[in-house]
């Protein structure tokens, strides 16, 4: 059994005081992230000033303002080709991103797949809430067919993006996907997320009640969460079901665990290799 | 002194190289100011290719060719559209074989040479290729517009390693041809 | 330091060749960017000469991500380059104005092609002028320069770096097909004779409290890069002082803006730059920036032979702009011509300067090729 701390004692550690209160709206699963991750980071002691969160926009995104580290609150979408730039120049910084489903497979759909090809050296932390919380309840690329958004309000038509499989497949070394109530595994999938190389992601489906659940006969986040519990399939389960069952279920579990070379040690790999053919080193 | 040297043939032929060659003995090795321009594009891959040197003891402002003291073509698609352009008394060099139809008229008021280019390149490497440097020596012993020995460093600063020493065969032939030309 | 290209002597290079040389000469190690005509020889130079150096050259998704790399790479200390034409740099807007909202110095290179869309890529056009200072959203305040030669695309990369450091602003460099693919005599420094800015750092722990103040009172604060200790939050959203989102609040916002504003404004006397080519006793001046101009010195020496008395005005930064001084030239002299590579984008800013104390006529020319030096000329004398 993991001890756990109490919670003054992590918010006291890593919060930004004079940054009180969060934006976030009574039921919200992005605290609860955020302990899962400071837990991690706690845990695993790594030093607060080794470490630069990295956001884009979105409610997920203000995180980062939050925490007590470095952090660089960017553009919708970008965050990880900021995070890019901050990691090659200087290798001994972690990055931790924080982003939202819309921020990562919407408007950041082509970073997001790109910085997995590269296999960059980040953790992503991702709040997939299927819904653009901040801006009002928008439908994402994550909503489920049928589920409601100002933007579909007759229910969403299209098709949703299965983030950690698309991550899987653009070869992340480590994908894990949790809700907010599997917080044991939630933190250690951080963990082991944060303590690899390359590319890690740890997806939650993250309760918005005010501008998703409301829209969609779920008012608060014990509904939502019992939602979760009813089309959520563990992975090994899901294993044995044939397709047809599966059929609007989210699997969750760990998805991935593998071990490619990220991109900071590619590099060096590189540059050794072009002064060797520049006859600048044996 | 600014002078104004035009290359045009088409795309192979290395009229951009020797350009880049002349620019770059002049600018490097005779210590003058140099420009050196081109037309980029699809034009550089097969079509018509043409590229401009614009050599000058002061700092040179308009960067292009206006008209040319020196002109080289190298196709008669070349010589029809540029000839008109270059000035009076210019040297124009003209690969005679790919250039059958020509302005004779126009011609008696330049100095032309108008040699088998790519047949005498052939002869003296053994490489058809070797015409745009060729075709450089002789430019320059005909015109003195750089020195012999700065074509010649800037011919082996620019061509690809290891041929180095057929690129300057080339180069002496062009100068040897200049000799016999002036004599 | 060893350098993957001669220092202290000259060379015969393209304008793209120079660009690089001069950046990586600057202390620039990190390059992002996407391949674009003709911008596309920068990154290829950045791409051989970086990794010789221990910097990044690193080929992103898009100009979008180009860009946010690079302000990234700022962050975490490095000084930072991409290079682009049109199309991208009209991506690179949102974040160009995500770099001035965080005063993250890096440089930006446009090598303006013929446009709008994918336009003329292979050629020159001057159609950028306006997206360089107003292509981003917002009251925005950021550092133009613009080139003629080789040398001076050489010489402007290691000012705009030297201005972005010394400002903490994002600069472009704008430049064009021609600059860019044009070989022309340049004079490689050795490093001890370029003279080098570096941001300032935060001496103290006061100072690294006001990421986004002005301690020093020159409206520059010291950045406190990422990774030593300082816990610095940089955030696009309006902040105050230390850099806490303050998004409601009137007078923080103007607060902000206007040190924006003023950090580059009130040293706007150090940071234009121009030449001037027989201006004293004109009367006809012909204002340029550019490849332009070196049409417009053999124009102005063709008019002096026929008896007319023109002279040039080179602007060397595009932006913050010199109203000052051209009204003050429209005062001396009789008419102001403005040739520039597209329809009229100079000339708003000439006219604007000369404030009605003189005619100001535009000379036009769009479809990728340099006005000739007669066609200045045929249109001053008429």
């Amino acid at each position: 059994m993991m001890y756990l701390k109490s919670a003054y004692e992590i918010r006291d550690k890593y919060l930004r005081k004079d940054m009180l209160p969060t934006i976030f709206c009574p039921g919200c699963g992005i605290g609860s992230v955020l302990q899962f991750t400071l837990r991690a980071i706690d845990d695993l002691g790594l030093n607060q000033d080794e470490i630069v969160w990295v956001s884009g926009i979105g409610c997920s995104s203000r995180v980062p303002g939050f925490v007590n580290f470095d952090g660089l609150h960017t553009t919708h979408g970008r965050a990880l080709a900021f995070a890019t730039g901050i990691k090659l120049t200087n290798p001994n910084l972690k990055i931790i991103a924080f982003m939202g489903d819309g921020d990562t497979a919407a408007i950041g759909g082509n970073h997001f797949i790109h910085a997995i090809r590269r296999n960059l050296d980040v953790t992503v932390i991702l709040i997939n809430n299927f819904t653009y919380g901040m801006t009002g309840g928008q439908v994402a690329p994550t909503t489920l067919k049928g589920l409601r958004g100002t933007t579909a309000p007759y229910g969403q038509f299209e098709n949703p993006f299965d983030i950690a499989g698309l991550a899987v497949a653009a070869g992340a070394n480590y994908v894990a996907r949790w809700t907010v109530f599997n917080y044991l595994q939630g933190i250690n999938s951080i963990k082991k997320a944060l303590s690899k190389e390359g590319f890690t992601l740890v997806e939650f489906l993250s309760p918005c009640p005010v501008s998703f659940g409301r829209r969609n006969r779920m008012k608060t986040a014990p509904e939502l969460i019992r939602w979760y519990q009813k089309i959520t399939v563990p992975l090994a389960k899901a294993k044995k079901m044939p397709p047809e069952e599966l059929e609007g279920k989210i699997v969750i579990g760990e998805f991935v665990d593998r071990d490619r070379p990220g991109l900071v040690r590619e590099y060096q790999e590189y540059i050794k290799r072009a002064k060797r053919m520049m006859g600048w080193e044996q | 002194m600014r002078k104004e040297v035009l290359f045009s043939g088409f795309g192979g032929q290395g009229v951009i190289l020797a350009s880049v060659i002349l620019g770059r003995a002049a600018a490097v090795y005779e210590g003058l100011h140099a420009v050196q321009t081109q037309s980029y594009g699809p034009e550089s891959r097969g079509g018509a290719s043409r590229a401009e040197v614009v050599i000058s003891d002061e700092p040179i402002d308009y960067p292009k060719t206006l008209h040319p003291d020196y002109a080289v073509f190298f196709s008669q698609e070349a010589y029809s559209k540029y000839l008109h352009t270059v000035k009076e008394g210019a040297t124009v060099i003209v690969e005679k074989d790919l250039v059958p139809h020509r302005d004779l008229e126009f011609e008696k008021k330049l100095n032309v040479i108008a040699l088998p280019l790519t047949e005498i390149a052939e002869e003296t490497t053994g490489l058809s290729l070797t015409m745009n440097i060729l075709t450089l020596g002789i430019l320059v012993g005909v015109t003195g517009i750089v020195s012999r020995d700065s074509i010649e460093k800037a011919v082996r600063d620019a061509v690809p390693h290891g041929t180095e020493e057929i690129n300057l065969k080339a180069l002496r032939k062009g100068f040897e041809i200049a000799e016999n030309l002036k004599s | 330091m060893r350098y993957p290209f001669p220092v202290g002597k000259s060379d015969f290079i393209q304008g793209d060749e120079a660009i690089a040389r001069a950046a990586i000469l600057a202390g620039c190690r990190f390059y992002a960017g996407y391949p674009i005509t003709p911008a596309s020889e920068i990154f290829e130079a950045m791409a051989l000469y970086m990794p010789l150096v221990d910097g990044v050259s690193i080929q992103m998704e898009d100009e979008i991500a180009s860009i946010a790399a690079i302000i990234g790479a700022s962050w975490a200390g490095a000084k930072a380059m991409t290079a682009t034409s049109g199309p991208g740099f009209s991506l690179m807007q949102e974040n160009l104005g995500y770099a001035v909202m965080t005063e993250t110095p890096i440089v930006v290179v446009d090598v303006q092609r013929g446009g709008p869309s994918t336009g003329q890529p292979t050629l020159p056009a001057q159609g950028d002028i306006m997206q360089s200072i107003w292509g981003t959203h917002g009251d925005h305040m950021l550092i133009v320069l613009s080139p003629s030669t080789v040398q001076e695309a050489f010489d402007f990369t290691i000012r705009a770096f030297n201005l972005a450091e010394k400002y903490r602003t994002p600069v472009v460099l704008l430049t064009d097909a021609e600059i860019a693919h044009m070989r022309e005599r340049v004079y490689i420094p050795k490093p001890e004779e370029i003279e080098l800015i570096e941001r300032k750092l935060p001496q103290n722990e006061e100072e690294a409290k006001l990421p986004f103040g002005d301690p020093h009172g020159d409206g520059v604060p010291p950045m406190p890069i990422f990774g030593k200790g300082y816990r610095t939050y940089v955030t696009g959203l309006t902040h105050d002082e230390r850099g806490r989102p303050r998004t409601v609040e009137r007078e923080v916002h103007e607060r902000l803006i206007k040190r924006i504003f003023r950090k580059i404004l009130d040293h706007k006397d150090e940071i234009i730059s121009y030449d001037e080519f027989m201006l004293e006793d004109a009367e006809i001046a012909i204002v340029t920036t550019g490849i332009v101009s070196r049409s417009a010195v053999r124009a102005v020496k063709m008019l002096r032979e026929k008896g007319v008395k023109a002279g040039l005005l080179k602007l060397n930064t595009i932006w913050p702009f010199d109203f000052d001084y051209i009204e003050e030239l429209a005062e001396r002299v009789r008419k102001i011509y403005v040739p520039e590579m597209n329809l009229g984008q100079l000339y708003h800013l000439v006219k604007e300067g000369a404030n009605g104390k003189a005619e100001v006529e535009l000379i036009a020319k769009i479809g990728g090729e340099v006005h000739t030096p007669m066609e200045i000329v045929e249109r001053v004398v008429g």
